[in-house]
C-alpha cells in the first residue's frame, strides 16, 4: 500500500518543513475566541477558531441530588459530539470512541485541575447541587480538535452565569452571578511523526502520524491531565520534550483569554 | 420581455434570466413557459441568443475524454478500482492498464498499488455511475511524489487558461511541475516546498477569482511579488 | 382577548431581524447559516456521494437525506438531551419533503446528498430556518435545482394573523396557531405546510397571502447571501 499523503508529509518533515509553511511549534492563524454565541439559550457559550478548525461549546446548568459519596459537591458532565456537519467522515449515530476520548480528556483537565470548585456548586448538602453540562461540537474539522475543543469548553465556562434558583426550582433567567473559574487548564496536543514533534496539526498531518500526546497545563506549569494516543510508542525523552512545548504553548494560548 | 441579467453575472437557482422567446436556454438553464431560468448557482454567459451558465460550485461529473487524477482504491483479480472524486469508483481493467501480457492470477499490485496516484483518461461513462478508465495514451502515467490539492472542477479551465497560458505562468514563476486533472485534482511537485506554497496560493487565487476581470494581471503581479520576496 | 400589539413591537407582517451567510463550513460541499430573531440554523451539504446501505439506492436518481438536530445548549430552558427524538425525526422528514421537489438529482443515480441541519439557538421557527439555510447550502453545493425554497412560520395569535411567530407568541395564553410554510420563488408553490392549532379556511387564505410576501422577502435575502459569496474583498 502506498500512502502519498504520508510520503509527502515525511518528505517535508525531513527538510524541517510543513505543508502550509508553518514551524513545528506554530499555531495556525487566526486564533479567535468569541463569547456568547448562544447567549439567549445557553448559560454560557463560545466559539473557538484555530485556522480553519471551528468548534462551539455551550454550558447548561441543572440542579440534582449530589453523589452519595460527595454530598457537598456538584459536578461537571462533558460531552463531545462529532457532528457529521463538520467532517465528511463523521456519521450519525451513538458517539464513536473518538468522541468519548475527547469528552473524557477535556473533563479530566477541568476536573483534576479543580478549575471549578465543586464545593461552590453545592446548594444544600446531601440534597441539591448544580451540575454543569458542557457540550462541545466541531463545526468545521480541519485538525487539532483536542486543543480547540478544550479551549471552547473553557471559553464557554468563562462566559457562564448562573440561572435563577427559587423555591427548589431552576428558572432559566440569567443572573449576574458568574460561574467562577479558579484556573484555566489549557490543552496542547503534539503529534509525533518519525522523530518530529508537531503542534496544531492538520488532518493530513494527523493521518501521517505515529502517535500523539495531549498535555494539559496550568499557569504554574503543573500538569493536571495527559493522554497518549496513536499506534506507536513514545520515548521518555520525547515525552519530556512534549511537556516542555506544551507548557510553553499553554502560556501562549492562555493570552487569548485576557 | 428580454434579458433580465447581464453577461458574467452570478445567478442563483430559480433566478429568471430572460422572458419572451428572443433568447434560447443552453447548458445550465431551462425554459418554463416564457421564462428562461437558472438551473444552478453559476455565472451567466451570453453568446448571441444563447444563454449558458458556467457552474461556480459543485463536484466532478465524469465525461468521456476527461483526463483526471485518480487514486487506486482497490484491486481485484482483473481490475483496479480508482477514486476519481465521483460518488462511485471508476474501473481500470487489465487490458486498458498495460500492453504487457498479464498472466491470470498474477499480482496486479505490481502494476498499480493501492494508494498510488495516476493520471488517467475516462473512456466511457454509462448512466453516470459506471466509469471506465485507460492508462494507454499520451501523458497517462503514475505520479510519484508531490502533493495533491483540490479545486472546484468547474474552475479547471480558468486555472489552465487559453492553451495552458495561465498554468504556465504559475509553473514558470515557481519552477514546479504541475498537472491539472479535469476532476479538480492538481498535482504539484518541486524541490522547493516554499515555491510550491506560492504555486498553491496562486492556484487558489485563480479558483476564487475565476469569474472576475483582470485576473491574469493580478496573478502576474502576485507571482512576481512572491518570487522577489523569496530572493 | 384581542392581540392588538406584538410583544416585541413588530408589525403583524414584519419578520424578525435576519442574517444569512453562505460558505460557512469549508469542509462541506455547500453550507449556510440563517439567523432569524434568536433562532440560528446551520446547514451543511455533503454530496452527491456513495450511498450505503445498498438497498436505499435508486438507479434512476440520487436521493436527498436530511437530518435535523438541536445542540444541547440551544434551548432556553433545560438542556436538550443529545440524540434523535421523534420530533427531530419528523422534522428531518418534512424538511426533506420541502426541499426535494426543487432538487434535480437525475445526474447522480445511486448516490445520496446529505443535508445536516444544526440549531445553535432556538426561539421558534426552527424548521423554517433550517429549510431556508439548507436551500442555500444545496445551491452552494452547486446542485441542479429548479428553484430555491424559502420558509417561514405564519399563524394566528389570539385572532390576529401574524408573520414569524416568536416563542412568546407560540405560547400565547389565549391560544396561538402555528403554520410553517415553505414556498418556491418562481411560482410560489408550497413544499411544506403544517398547522398546529385552529384556523378557518378564510384565515388560511389570509395566511397564505402573508406567507407569500414573507417568503419573497426571505428569498431576496437568500439570493443576496449566495451572490455575496463570490465578492472578493482585498
Amino acid at each position: 500500500m502506498v500512502n502519498e499523503v504520508k510520503e509527502y508529509v515525511d518528505f517535508l518533515l525531513n527538510k524541517n518543513l510543513r505543508a502550509d509553511g508553518r514551524k513545528f511549534d506554530e499555531y495556525r492563524k487566526p486564533i479567535k475566541i468569541e463569547y456568547g454565541i448562544s447567549s439567549k439559550s445557553a448559560e454560557g457559550s463560545a466559539r473557538v477558531i484555530i485556522g480553519e478548525t471551528e468548534v462551539v461549546a455551550g454550558v447548561k446548568l441543572a440542579v440534582d441530588t449530589p453523589y452519595p459519596d460527595t454530598p457537598d459537591e456538584g459536578t461537571i458532565m462533558v460531552n463531545v459530539e462529532l457532528l457529521p456537519l463538520s467532517n465528511p467522515d463523521f456519521e450519525l449515530g451513538p458517539p464513536p470512541i473518538d468522541a468519548i476520548e475527547l469528552s473524557r480528556v477535556v473533563d479530566r483537565g477541568i476536573r483534576e485541575s479543580k478549575s471549578i470548585d465543586f464545593k461552590k456548586l453545592c446548594i444544600k448538602k446531601g440534597e441539591k447541587s448544580w451540575i454543569v453540562f458542557i457540550d462541545i461540537y466541531p463545526i468545521n474539522d480541519a485538525g487539532n480538535l483536542f486543543d480547540a475543543a478544550n479551549l471552547a469548553a473553557l471559553a464557554a465556562l468563562k462566559d457562564t452565569k448562573y440561572p435563577k434558583y427559587e423555591d427548589g426550582k431552576v428558572i432559566y433567567e440569567r443572573t449576574n452571578k458568574p460561574l467562577e473559574l479558579e484556573n484555566l487548564p489549557i490543552a496542547c496536543t503534539l503529534f509525533k511523526i518519525g522523530d518530529k514533534l508537531l503542534i496544531d496539526t492538520t488532518k493530513e498531518e494527523e493521518s501521517a502520524a505515529d502517535a500523539r500526546l495531549t498535555v494539559v497545563t496550568l499557569e504554574d506549569g503543573s500538569i493536571p491531565a495527559m493522554q497518549k494516543g496513536g499506534e506507536e510508542p513514545i520515548t521518555p525523552e520525547e515525552i519530556l520534550k512534549m511537556i516542555d512545548i506544551s507548557i510553553d504553548k499553554g502560556k501562549e494560548l492562555r493570552k487569548y483569554f485576557k | 420581455m428580454g434579458l433580465l441579467i447581464n453577461d458574467k453575472e452570478v445567478v442563483v437557482p430559480g433566478e429568471i434570466l430572460a422572458t419572451g422567446m428572443d433568447y434560447l436556454p443552453a447548458y445550465g438553464t431551462f425554459r418554463e413557459q416564457d421564462k428562461i431560468i437558472a438551473h444552478y448557482l453559476g455565472l451567466v454567459s451570453i453568446t448571441g441568443r444563447l444563454i449558458r451558465l458556467v457552474p461556480l460550485r459543485g463536484r466532478f461529473i465524469a465525461k468521456p475524454g476527461d483526463v483526471v487524477i485518480g487514486r487506486i482504491a482497490n484491486i481485484t483479480m482483473s481490475n483496479w478500482f480508482v477514486d476519481i472524486g465521483t460518488p462511485y469508483e471508476a474501473s481500470l481493467s487489465m487490458k486498458d492498464a498495460t500492453s504487457d501480457f498479464v498472466e491470470r492470477g498474477s499480482d496486479l499490485s505490481q502494476y498499480f498499488n493501492i494508494g498510488e496516484l495516476i493520471i488517467t483518461e475516462i473512456t466511457n461513462v454509462i448512466k453516470n455511475k459506471i466509469i471506465d478508465l485507460t492508462m494507454k495514451g499520451p501523458g497517462l502515467r503514475k505520479l510519484k511524489g508531490g502533493r495533491i490539492i483540490e479545486v472546484i472542477p468547474s474552475k479547471v479551465p480558468r486555472i489552465i487558461g487559453k492553451q495552458g497560458s495561465m498554468i504556465s505562468l504559475v509553473k514558470d514563476a515557481t519552477n514546479c511541475r504541475i498537472t491539472v486533472g479535469q476532476n479538480g485534482r492538481i498535482w504539484i511537485s518541486s524541490e522547493d516546498p516554499e515555491k510550491e506554497l506560492v504555486a498553491i496560493k496562486a492556484i487558489q487565487m485563480i479558483e476564487s477569482e475565476a469569474h472576475l476581470e483582470g485576473l491574469t494581471d493580478r496573478i502576474k503581479e502576485f507571482l512576481s511579488g512572491e518570487v522577489k520576496h523569496q530572493e | 382577548m384581542v392581540y392588538s400589539q406584538r410583544a416585541d413591537g413588530r408589525k403583524f407582517d414584519e419578520l424578525r431581524p435576519i442574517e444569512a451567510k453562505v460558505g460557512v463550513i469549508k469542509r462541506a460541499d455547500g453550507s449556510a447559516m440563517f439567523k432569524i430573531g434568536k433562532t440560528i440554523a446551520l446547514a451543511a451539504v455533503y454530496g452527491p456521494r456513495a450511498l450505503h446501505p445498498t438497498f436505499l439506492r435508486n438507479p434512476e436518481t440520487g436521493i436527498l437525506r436530511c437530518n435535523y438536530n438541536m445542540l444541547a445548549f440551544s434551548g432556553s430552558g433545560e438542556r436538550v438531551r443529545p440524540g434523535p427524538s421523534r420530533r427531530s425525526k419528523e422534522l428531518g422528514l418534512v424538511i426533506e419533503k420541502a426541499l426535494s421537489p426543487v432538487l434535480d438529482l437525475r445526474a447522480f443515480p445511486d448516490s445520496v446528498v446529505d443535508v445536516y441541519i444544526e440549531l445553535i439557538q432556538t426561539d421558534s421557527g426552527t424548521r423554517c430556518a433550517g429549510i431556508t439555510a439548507a436551500a442555500m447550502a444545496l445551491a452552494d453545493a452547486g446542485l441542479p435545482m429548479r428553484d430555491l425554497v424559502a420558509a417561514v412560520s405564519v399563524g394566528l395569535v389570539g385572532d390576529k394573523v401574524v408573520v414569524d411567530l416568536n416563542k412568546e407568541e407560540e405560547d400565547y395564553e389565549e391560544g396561538a396557531t402555528d403554520v410553517p410554510i415553505a414556498m418556491t420563488s418562481v411560482d410560489n408553490k408550497i413544499t411544506l405546510l403544517q398547522l398546529d392549532g385552529n384556523a378557518t379556511k378564510e384565515q388560511m387564505k389570509e395566511l397564505l397571502e402573508y406567507a407569500k410576501k414573507a417568503c419573497s422577502k426571505i428569498h431576496e435575502i437568500q439570493k443576496k447571501a449566495l451572490k455575496d459569496r463570490f465578492i472578493v474583498r482585498r
